[in-house]
């Protein structure tokens, strides 16, 4: 491989690098989102089991 | 306006930079004056005229923020100017590995074309600072579209600036007949500028998405605190 060869594969990685290494940081956000809304799904179910009636048999 | 699928713009990507790359390895001819090392020029410049397109973008939606009161407007100025940043940043990279190879320098501070455009980054880096530095609300998203229409006027000034110098090693590709390169390079650019274009609208497009539900989020939590 020459030297001009290895720069512009070096220019090339960088490129695809960088962009790899956002579309990873945006994956890693909506993974945090998601979990998030995960927690509040949950928060309102216990809410909503609490608010109901107790049930009365017999 | 009905908006292109986010699936659609990702495969549209895929397919443009993929066809680019073989454009830029397989079917552009060496430089008669670089030899291969010119390759870097088919991402180095369209990369470039991506980042101006997104500051100029960031630009656009900070003005309907002020002029038209558009709400969903400073989010998509604060997105276009961070991918801006993020192209910004990828235009230094590329450049100076391509100066290294070219001038024997990864950096040339007498050259103004690069100090300008190096002006520019840090002006937009500048503008997370001052966004991050006010509470979320009306005077943060004022402020942020004010910077941001003040660093527009950098662009003009940045791709000018080796028209306006007297003396430069830094090559010019576009002049006032056109472009300074034709047949397959000509071709090869224009791929590679596409695919970068549609490359920076998709991560757009999914960072305002994560931005939005981000958003939401938050105002549901709130409203049920």
């Amino acid at each position: 491989m020459t030297t001009a060869e290895k720069y512009v594969t070096a220019a090339y990685c960088v490129v695809f690098a960088l962009v790899l290494l956002y579309v990873v940081i945006i994956a890693l956000k909506l993974q945090r989102l998601e979990r998030e809304v995960d927690e509040l799904a949950l928060e309102r179910e216990a809410e909503a089991d609490d608010e109901r009636e107790p049930l009365h048999v017999g | 306006m009905a908006r292109i699928p986010l699936a659609a713009l990702a495969a549209a990507s895929l397919v443009l930079v993929s066809t680019a790359l073989a454009f830029v390895f397989f079917v552009a001819p060496n430089d008669a004056d670089q030899g291969f090392s010119q390759r870097i020029f088919y991402f180095h410049v369209s990369i470039a005229f991506t980042a101006y397109a997104c500051f100029i973008g960031g630009a656009w939606k900070a003005l309907r923020h002020l002029w038209k009161r558009d709400p969903a407007a400073d989010l998509e100025s604060y997105v276009g100017v961070h991918q801006g940043v993020i192209f910004g940043s990828l235009v230094l990279l590329t450049g100076s590995i391509w100066a290294k190879i070219s001038w024997g320098h990864w950096w040339l501070w007498s050259e103004n074309q690069l100090v300008l455009f190096l002006v520019l980054f840090l002006f937009y880096c500048a503008y997370f600072m001052l966004r991050y530095s006010l509470d979320d609300g009306p005077q943060r998203a004022n402020m942020s579209a004010v910077y941001a229409l003040f660093g527009v006027v950098l662009i003009p000034v940045s791709f000018l600036a080796i028209r306006l110098a007297q003396r430069f090693i830094h090559p010019v590709v576009f002049t006032r007949h056109g472009p300074n390169f034709h047949g397959w390079i000509l071709v090869t650019y224009c791929v590679s500028q596409a695919a970068m274009l549609v490359l920076a609208y998709t991560l757009y497009r999914v960072e305002l998405a994560g931005k939005r539900l981000d958003r939401r989020l938050r105002d549901l939590r709130r409203a049920y605190a």
